[in-house]
């Protein structure tokens, strides 16, 4: 019953999602947008956010009480596993994400139906209309092709089970966080779509496009962050990056989204960049989608694809091409006639940001390459794989440019500048750069990517808080906080990435318990070796003690384990973590002579990428509160005296 | 200051500058993929044609039955990759994926060292058993080299 509760609420939104397209074309056609059918978009937009809130509660139901008449239910999940796990089941097969897709979607419509009044009308309902037009398609795909309440003659005994490298808290929270990114990006998209289409390309609606840019890149962030930690301490491989093409599908929206970021605020405070704004507002989004094509239809190798489907894979295709193409051309036809923007001097803060832009585009476009090449190939009939000996490097010659504009674009000025303002703390910084540069390069061997990702690193940890020389602390306005502190994680994270590179130390042998092993500065001896039971996995856990340094012993015990629904071995690492980095043991199998294979890494300072990651997010965070109360106070001002001049509000970048 | 472009051409400048840093890193990254992509190989195909000693590529076959021994180590293993044609013995240290088996198909990262021994630094064994090849007792090799593409997909 639920289930069908489900699926017609799916219907009935798919069905207002018609409506709120063809309302919202009715109310984008007249000059004042207001006609009695453009009315009722908006209701239009809050229902269908509603009904798909209920469809998504009903699939978390069935799958909480393991209703195994529903296929979904049926096929991804079982009746021992512990209560999360089938909750975040629920997400963690393709119907089930796809309609995590679609309500995140409605959600985000309604919520800019609901609260977003400072756009001419007109635009809005164009807005509205695109949303509708995106949201169409998908509601196609799920109802037509991946149905997740479809029902099952007859009913199982028992559920098949969840992979179990699934079954972990990670997905709870890596899937949900980015696809609130992805789909946020929908929203800039649509935007970008009506700004074209009313042509008002204005820094007004740069202010409304902002909040919602920075709302899903700050969960881009999260997801990201999230799902680099959840691979490095599940898969037991000791890495937090492997240029899987899923990870790079979710790296190129972020790319996208961060570029976008940027050009928004030029937009918004310089009134510049505006056509380059509105196509990375389109862009963005087209990645959103790309990635989702790659994942879903299954066409490169990933544990992220669910199902190998020709059909679905198409059918996503389809919906690509209609949407970027659709967008490409309503861009090209309407690029044109909007006015060129302010202009400005190679050296301001706008020139810096084009900088920032440029060199974003085209790591997206080197990770975009990258990560399509071996499709190409494969049309003529050559298998080729493309990993970390092309993406470091090519993506680096982009990067590590882009990190020294990074230290110095913030310290400009708008519109024109002087280098010579700025000369001293541009020379303090690079000093500092330059001399951990040296002092790696004499004392240690390291690679010459992590040697320049240390001495960057160290220059914009500096660099990132000088923006706010100068200034009286209390009156920096909050944007300004989250700049600094966003632009402080990525010096965090680079270091972090750069350190474990570069001095990280691995261990792997064969022992008998009684041994000691030793990597860098910890001593581990195994004590025993035992078996252990989980609700739905039994394991052989391995017993070590283990000392930083001589210093105190603690417990590290990694788990080789046998999950028995579906059957399937996963390795449970250790993680022994200090403030400079983390030791990470996993065990593997037993040899023949009773000896126990273990893997032991000293990884200092690995953690950091992952602070890094969160403080970017955190400074996102920050950027969009005070954009948000900024907003509100301004509101206020105009409502309460439209006649007093207007309060200057200090615009900068998020 | 005079930054080397007049104000009035600043928007072809900008754009021009933007599709340079485009073509720029199209071309760097086509040059890139050219020499670090690495090519899948089925013995077949290096006894036909070796691949360059130190050339990064990716073996993939079926793991000979009865060719898997462990080194006094105890942790690295050899054994043999075939496809009905050709054999290739590989070497691996490291743990070892719990879906490994003899009689498995199986992908292998790593490159072919001075004496024809297959080095690997990685061992792709699907996630899941569903996903495995079936046995290869009865097969031709174009049967086997589809379950091998099977296992790369």
């Amino acid at each position: 019953m639920i289930a069908e509760i489900g699926l017609a609420a799916l219907w009935l939104a798919a069905a207002l999602a018609a409506l709120q397209l063809f309302a919202g074309f009715a109310g984008a056609r007249v000059a004042d947008g207001n006609t009695a059918i453009a009315a009722l978009v908006r209701p239009a937009a809050v229902m269908q956010a509603v009904l798909c809130a209920v469809a998504f509660l009903s699939l978390l139901y069935v799958f909480a009480i393991t209703d195994l008449s529903v296929k979904l239910v049926a096929v991804n999940s079982h009746s021992m596993k512990p209560l999360i796990f089938k909750l975040s089941g629920a997400w963690g097969n393709h119907e089930g994400s796809m309609l995590l897709w679609i309500t995140v979607m409605a959600l985000a419509g309604g919520l800019i139906a609901l609260i977003e009044r400072r756009l001419p009308e007109r635009t809005m309902m164009a807005t509205l209309c695109a949303q509708a037009f995106v949201a169409l398609g998908f509601y196609a795909f799920l109802l037509l092709s991946s149905n997740p309440f479809e029902r099952l003659r007859e009913v199982p005994a028992e559920g098949n089970g969840l992979n179990p490298l699934l079954q972990d808290v990670g997905l709870a929270f890596h899937p949900p966080t980015l696809y609130i990114g992805y789909v946020g990006l929908s929203v800039a998209f649509s935007f970008a779509v009506a700004a074209l289409l009313t042509r008002n390309v204005t820094p007004d609606f740069a202010r409304v496009m902002r909040p919602w840019v920075l709302g899903a890149w700050i969960f881009l962030t999260i997801g990201i962050t999230a799902g680099s930690y959840w691979a490095y301490y599940e898969l037991g491989w000791g890495g937090w990056w492997f240029w899987d093409p899923v990870e790079n599908a979710s790296l190129m929206p972020w790319l996208a989204a961060t570029a976008l970021l940027h050009s928004v605020s030029v937009l918004a405070a310089r009134d510049a960049l505006r056509t380059w704004t509105i196509m990375l507002g389109v862009v963005a989004f087209s990645m959103s989608m790309v990635g989702t094509f790659l994942v879903r239809s299954g066409i490169l190798t990933s544990v992220h694809a669910f199902a190998v489907d020709p059909e679905r894979g198409s059918f996503i295709l389809a919906l690509l091409a209609l949407y970027i193409g659709g967008a490409l051309v309503i861009f090209a036809l309407r690029a044109n006639t909007i006015a060129e923007g302010e202009r400005f001097n190679l050296v301001s803060r706008e020139g810096a940001l084009v900088v920032n832009n440029v060199a974003l585009t085209s790591i997206l476009g080197v990770v975009l390459l990258g990560t399509l090449y071996p499709l190409l190939t494969e049309a003529f009939d050559v298998r080729v794989s493309v990993g970390p000996p092309y993406f470091n490097p090519v993506s680096a010659i982009f990067f590590l440019p882009m990190m020294v504009v990074l230290m110095v674009g913030p310290l400009l000025r708008w519109r024109r500048d002087e280098f010579s303002r700025i000369i001293k703390p541009v020379a303090l910084v690079a000093a500092i750069a330059f001399t951990v540069l040296i002092r790696v390069a004499i004392w240690n061997d390291i690679g010459i990517l992590p040697m320049f990702g240390l001495a960057i690193a160290a220059g914009l940890a500096i660099a990132s808080f000088a923006p706010l020389l100068k200034r009286a602390l209390r009156r920096t306005p909050l944007a300004v906080w989250g700049m600094c502190i966003a632009h402080f994680g990525v010096a965090v994270a680079l270091f972090g990435m750069a350190a474990d590179t570069a001095f990280q130390q691995e261990r792997l042998v064969a022992t008998s318990v009684g041994d000691v092993v030793e990597v860098g500065p910890w001593t581990g001896r195994l004590d025993s070796v035992n078996a252990v039971a989980g609700p739905n996995w039994t394991a052989m856990q391995a017993n070590m003690m283990v000392s930083y340094k001589g210093g105190p012993e603690r417990e590290a015990h990694p788990q080789s384990r046998n999950f028995w629904t579906p059957q399937m071995e996963t390795s449970e690492v250790a993680l022994l973590t200090r403030w400079n980095g983390q030791l990470y043991v996993a065990v593997g199998n037993q040899a023949e002579d009773g000896r126990w294979q273990m893997r032991l890494w000293w990884k200092p300072f690995v953690t950091f990428i992952w602070y890094g990651g969160l403080l970017i997010a955190l400074g996102g965070a920050l950027a969009l509160i005070g954009r948000v109360l900024g907003d509100l106070r301004r509101r206020r001002n105009e409502g309460e005296a439209e006649d007093e001049a207007g309060h200057d509000f200090e615009e900068v970048p998020a | 200051m005079n930054t080397g472009f007049k104000p009035k051409h600043q928007r072809l400048v900008l754009l021009l500058v933007a599709v340079a840093a485009m073509i720029g890193a199209t071309l760097l990254a086509i040059y890139a993929l050219r020499d670090q992509a690495s090519y899948f190989y089925v013995p077949a195909d290096i006894a036909a044609n070796p691949p360059e000693t130190g050339q990064a590529i990716r073996l993939g076959g079926m793991v000979e039955t009865g060719s898997l021994a462990t080194q006094a180590d105890g942790v690295t293993i050899e054994f043999i990759v075939h496809d009905g044609e050709a054999r290739v013995p590989v070497t691996f240290t490291g743990i070892r994926p719990a879906l490994f088996v003899e009689g498995s198909g199986v992908v292998a990262d790593g490159r072919m060292n001075a004496d024809g021994v297959f080095v690997a630094d990685n061992l792709l064994a699907k996630h899941d058993e569903n996903y495995m090849p079936r046995e290869l007792e009865g097969m031709t090799s174009d049967q086997i080299r589809e379950e091998v593409q099977e296992t790369v997909e």
